[in-house]
């Protein structure tokens, strides 16, 4: 086995595993805010995609410059559909708050169809295009934008729940509601904020595998189950553990497609969450 | 045998006319002949313009509009006094349950004496399964599915190929290529999707490789819905093939070939089997990246610059409908020109005379808008003398590349690399 095999792996797993670990932390912190499984998340990262595809087809921005304005614009969505939908439902049996969001994931993707059309679209020319070569290791441009972009707000987000008020009132509420409400926190404020990030994180997601993968309504099937591999490997609600499982997951989806076999890669992702869950149920950094 | 059958068609067609026969006598005000295409649902801008190109068929064959005296459909009636063909649309939408009971519409309440249709190969398999119940002919222009004509059925007639000639033809093409050309391209790496298309597809590829001695060095299934190709692409990279034959649909062809650009490979030569590769949106999306890559269709606009009765042909069709013709509308206009033919020389309208015209057809080359050999149905009713043809995207269109003698350009080849671009 060539040494630079095994590299363009690596870097491919890790480039792959760090856009996985975005997505799922939009996931994972509506759930560990609010315990709520969001099956519509693949549809925010969906709706990330086309903002980025219409600005660049009606003005020509490239998704690079646009992915602010995806942020803010998926952050409206998140929280209108918590103030909506999401708000009417905290109390309510989980079944009706599965099958809310399962309702909101088909309805986003009709809207989609509807209005945008089943066809397939992408970006046509992004200032991100091309690769670099180190030595025989390739680095697809759009790719490695699209990684370091997840990197910088995986560590912004850490940030601001770690080291501002907003954020720690966020993370408190994270961790009991009742105590958070008593210490003066509004936690349906909390609630909406949470929404509000978690679909920029998949809407800031979806801009930057714009330049790269293919937009149509039901894209977000093809990231939604990754997503959750990603968020119950890493422990509900931790977003670290997230990031850390997004990468693993990347490196060993692709790791296990070269070795074993592309049609297997879904399966050996499955048989490893399966595995961690068997010894460790919480996830690797989930909270006891 | 076919002299025995022109004669024993010839001799029906006689007999019809001596006894004078209800149907010649009926057939003298119109022929009547149901279509079943998708008019409403998802394909029904397919099916719009199926139907736009057997009207076109009709209208000439009524000498409604002039055309070529060359082509097929141009012979008219003559045997039933210039009767006039009439067309009964019948709408499947997609489902085959429709498909049957329209068919069924079709023979037992407008009375047709032939049904053409339906695109879908589903919905094909059970409207002619109701024409087979009546004994009336079944003419299928469009379907490709391999079942179709394994059926023992006796009055079901298809024109268009079928979808393991289709991959037989990449076997036929590379030989072509390797000796025209004198190289070897014996190293293949088969990449199918993994759903009952590309399986079936990687099972025949293998029989065939096999069979020409072609070596397999890399067999790869991948899931349709994936969110990265980079170890499939890896895998290929790291076999080193001559030949990708590669199965995809639009999402995942579109994806494999940024893959293949961010992973920088490119085997000397990429052969998609249509789908994905020949979408319109395939190369509006990709742009310059969806350069090179070869595909098998069924018919391309640029024979129009070959065949000066393709040419013509399409002028109508643009003219009348505002399209241009593609591979679906050709060949229903192909396919209703043959049945119409079929018509006139059984020189009656009795369902038994139409069948036996139908498989004593043989139509030669210069007289359809087809790149094939011609026209002429074996035992199971399949065209035996049709064939594919290879394109290839040059300058941002589809250029015919294969069979030599109906190819317009050049195959570009080896592809070049990405950076050489």
């Amino acid at each position: 086995m060539h040494i630079d095999i095994l590299l363009q792996i690596a870097v491919s797993g890790l480039l792959i595993g760090l856009i996985y670990a975005l997505v799922a932390i939009g996931l994972t912190l509506i759930f560990g805010v609010m315990d709520i499984v969001n099956f519509a998340h693949g549809e925010f990262l969906m709706l990330g995609m086309y903002a980025c595809f219409w600005a660049f087809a009606l003005w020509a921005f490239d998704p690079i410059f646009t992915l602010p304005l995806t942020a803010l614009l998926l952050f409206g969505v998140g929280v209108a559909i918590y103030q909506t939908v999401i708000r009417r439902i905290i109390k309510a049996p989980m079944l009706s708050q599965i099958f809310a969001t399962f309702g909101l994931m088909i309805l986003l993707r009709g809207l989609a169809q509807f209005f945008w059309k089943p066809d397939h679209r992408l970006v046509g020319h992004s200032i991100v295009d091309g690769r670099i070569a180190l030595g025989p290791v390739q680095f697809g441009l759009p790719q490695t934008v699209a990684a370091l972009g997840a990197v910088l707000i995986t560590g912004g987000l850490w940030f601001f729940l770690n080291r501002t008020r907003l954020g720690t009132a966020l993370e408190a509420t994270a961790i009991d509601k009742e105590a958070a409400t008593l210490m003066g926190i509004d936690a349906q404020r909390m609630f909406a904020l949470a929404w509000g990030i978690g679909a920029a994180c998949a809407g800031v997601a979806g801009g930057l595998l714009s330049t790269f993968f293919p937009i149509f309504p039901e894209v977000g099937a093809n990231f939604s189950l990754t997503a959750f591999v990603v968020v119950v490997l890493g422990g509900f609600g931790s977003i670290a553990g997230a990031f850390w499982a997004g990468i693993i997951v990347g490196l060993v989806e692709v790791a296990g497609g070269f070795f074993v076999g592309p049609e297997y890669k879904v399966a050996i992702v499955l048989s490893l969450m399966l595995l961690v869950l068997l010894v460790r149920p919480r996830g690797l950094m989930g909270k006891a | 045998m076919g002299m025995w059958l022109k004669g024993l068609t010839a001799g029906v067609a006689l007999t019809a006319l001596v006894v004078g026969a209800g149907g010649a006598a009926r057939a003298q005000e119109e022929i009547r002949i149901g279509v079943v295409y998708p008019l409403t649902g998802a394909a029904a801008s397919t099916g719009v313009e199926l139907k736009a190109a057997a009207e076109l068929a009709a209208a000439i064959t009524n000498k409604e509009i002039p055309a070529p005296d060359k082509l097929l459909a141009a012979v008219g009636m003559p045997n039933l006094k210039g009767a006039k063909i009439k067309l009964i649309f019948g709408d499947h939408q997609g489902n085959p349950q429709v498909g049957a009971t329209e068919t069924e519409r079709l023979i037992t309440q407008e009375k047709v004496v032939a049904v053409m249709g339906a695109y879908f190969s589903n919905v094909t398999a059970t409207a002619s399964q109701a024409a087979e119940r009546y004994g009336i002919p079944f003419m299928n222009a469009d379907s490709s599915s391999v079942t179709l004509t394994q059926r023992n059925f006796k009055w079901f007639f298809r024109t268009t190929p079928h979808d393991d000639l289709f991959v037989t033809n990449f076997f036929t093409f590379l030989q072509d290529f390797e000796k025209k050309k004198n190289v070897r391209l014996r190293d293949i790496a088969l990449f199918n999707e993994n759903t009952l298309w590309g399986n079936e597809t990687t099972r025949l590829e293998l029989k065939l490789a096999d069979q020409q001695e072609f070596k397999v060095v890399e067999k790869l299934h991948y899931p349709a819905k994936t969110a990265q190709m980079t170890s499939e692409v890896q895998r290929l990279k790291a076999a080193n093939p001559a030949v990708i034959m590669q199965s995809s649909y639009l999402g995942d062809a579109i994806l494999s070939m940024k893959t293949y650009k961010e992973l920088g490979f490119m085997p000397q030569m990429l052969l998609a089997n249509d789908a994905g590769f020949n979408d319109s949106e395939f190369l509006k999306t990709l742009g310059k990246d969806g350069e090179f890559v070869i595909s098998r269709e069924v018919w391309a606009l640029d024979q129009a610059d070959r065949n000066p009765l393709i040419k013509a042909v399409n002028a109508l069709m643009l003219e009348r409908a505002k399209v241009n013709f593609n591979g679906n509308s050709a060949r229903a206009f192909t396919g209703m020109a043959v049945l119409a033919d079929a018509i006139n020389r059984a020189g009656s309208t009795s369902p038994e005379d139409i069948r036996k015209a139908l498989a004593a057809t043989d139509i030669g080359s210069d007289r359809i808008i087809m790149p094939w050999k011609g026209i002429r149905f074996d035992q199971s009713g399949q065209n035996e003398l049709g064939q594919g043809i290879i394109v290839q995207v040059q300058g941002g269109q589809y250029v015919t590349v294969w069979p030599f003698d109906v190819a317009t350009k050049d195959i570009v080849f080896p592809i070049p690399a990405w950076n050489a671009r």
